[in-house]
């Protein structure tokens, strides 16, 4: 579980982040959502200690990231899985290099059982025979699951998304939602999401939190989403044309 | 100083290191030996060639052409100039690499796994240009060899008069001025172009305007570095 108190960051006298409370459990998709420019990114960053929050606390399993030295906030990283937007794999290294970068910086297994351990989560993530590929060589949505099998290659007790379908076609985007979904349930970790996708909401948002200028503008379930009346929430969702006319069908008793 | 000291705080697994090394050994120094070997021999002919033809005066011999080879390629060529060509070379490959990293968030994939970026990226970069010295003393051999070539092949001189011109008024503390730069220019070579790839903002745009600017702060820097050391070693 991961709990934020009183959260405060500014950037050159701007204030991004204005009082976040939030708590996010364990063995749920949590999602963080909003317009882009709300906020998102900046408590993300937060949350993994890239930026040194002005005020406020993160707490992680009950202990204080903001009490921690940076020995600890290493050792604390290493329970940690970030997917990001771009997937960030190492342009440098294979697929399987890097699905088995992690185990290899932080376990003491032989190569065999490292190579053993990375088929069997790209596997998991449906991908199979690119392990000798380099990431240039594979498609984005492949990419995503690559770099989802890196997040989880270390069996993380957290585990970040930033953005994960942003860029895929829908399809694409549905598979690495489930899976982000199917093995935060496996796993029973505290998974994190950032979107401004509402097609991942509807799909794996469990616990959704509506960032807006740096506040919280409204906290639910993805059930309760399309429901409420909080009129930032409905502009955010009804934006898009599709859940405009979904919205109507629903009025007219469809 | 801020950044050199996260480069030697916790240290990334050692056998990780290890190899990081080997390739960094096998990328900026091993990597650089043909262009540098190939600039260096016609140097050291153009070198040897402008000395030969600028010797008008029968009263100086002919060993000078050797001697000037030398002094010219052990003294200021092998160190100072392969090191300014080097800053193009290797510098803006270690500016741009780690500024892609940057850019794509490789860099900080690797601070959210608990790994000290600094360390993981660039020290492997300083211990692989402690061995540069190596490079550049196959490059002071090739130089002279170069020189020896034009002169002797090219009638200039004969191999005898080359030989005894290489030898002449031979001061071994000059080699040792040269590779006590050597190791200061690789360090420059190592940290300098690290610092403006590692902290560079922005996209594609700047990782091409920091290698621009990571290598011209880094032939400054050997400029002056060439100047003090000289001025510390030899005109002390």
């Amino acid at each position: 579980m991961i709990e934020i108190n009183a959260l405060r960051k500014s950037f050159n006298g701007e204030e991004i982040l204005k009082g976040i409370d939030a708590t996010f459990q364990k063995g749920k998709t949590n999602m963080i959502i909003g317009a882009s420019g709300s906020g998102k990114s900046v408590w993300l960053k937060n949350m993994l200690g890239l930026f040194e929050p002005d005020s406020g606390e993160i707490i992680y399993a009950g202990e204080r990231l903001n009490d921690m030295n940076i020995e600890r906030k290493s050792d604390l990283r290493k329970e940690m899985g970030m997917l990001f937007q771009h997937s960030a794999l190492f342009d440098s290294m294979t697929i399987e290099e890097n699905v088995m970068f992690p185990l290899r910086m932080f376990s003491k297994i032989k190569l065999a059982e490292r190579r053993e351990r990375a088929n069997e989560i790209l596997e998991r993530v449906n991908l199979v025979n690119l392990n000798h590929k380099m990431p240039s060589e594979i498609s984005g949505g492949q990419q995503k699951r690559v770099a989802l099998a890196r997040a989880v290659a270390n069996n993380p007790n957290y585990l970040f998304c930033d953005e994960p379908n942003s860029g895929l076609d829908p399809k694409t985007a549905t598979v690495i939602d489930q899976l982000i979904q199917e093995i935060t349930h496996e796993r029973n970790i505290t998974t994190v999401i950032i979107s401004h996708d509402m097609n991942s909401v509807m799909e794996i948002g469990e616990t959704i939190v509506f960032l807006k200028d740096g506040h919280i503008a409204w906290e639910g379930t993805n059930q309760e989403i399309f429901k409420t009346d909080n009129e930032a929430v409905t502009d955010f969702v009804y934006s898009s044309d599709l859940f405009k006319k979904v919205r109507i069908a629903q009025n007219e008793g469809f | 100083m801020m950044m050199l000291a996260g480069v030697f705080r916790r240290p990334t697994k050692t056998s990780v290191l290890r190899e990081l090394i080997l390739k960094e050994i096998d990328d900026l120094v091993i990597g650089s030996l043909g262009i540098t070997a190939f600039i260096s021999f016609f140097m050291g002919a153009v070198v040897a060639l402008q000395t030969a033809l600028n010797l008008d005066n029968p009263l100086i011999p002919k060993t000078l052409i050797a001697f000037a080879t030398r002094q010219s390629i052990i003294l200021e060529f092998a160190p100072t100039f392969i090191s300014v060509i080097m800053a193009g070379k290797v510098g803006s490959y270690i500016t741009s690499s780690i500024g892609t990293m940057r850019v794509t968030e490789q860099i900080d994939a690797l601070e959210v796994m608990g790994i000290n970026s600094l360390n993981y990226l660039i020290y492997p970069k300083i211990i692989a240009l402690l061995f540069y010295p190596f490079l550049i003393a196959i490059i002071m051999f090739v130089g002279i060899f170069g020189g020896f070539m034009a002169s002797v092949y090219g009638n200039l001189v004969s191999l005898e008069e080359f030989v005894t011109g290489l030898q002449d008024t031979f001061i071994p503390y000059h080699v040792v001025y040269a590779f006590i730069k050597t190791m200061v220019f690789g360090m420059l070579l190592a940290t300098i172009p690290s610092y403006h790839g590692y902290y560079m903002k922005g996209g594609a745009l700047e990782v091409g305007k920091a290698s621009t600017t990571s290598f011209v702060w880094t032939c400054v820097a050997i400029i002056i570095a060439n100047f003090i050391l000289t001025k510390l070693l030899l005109a002390a």
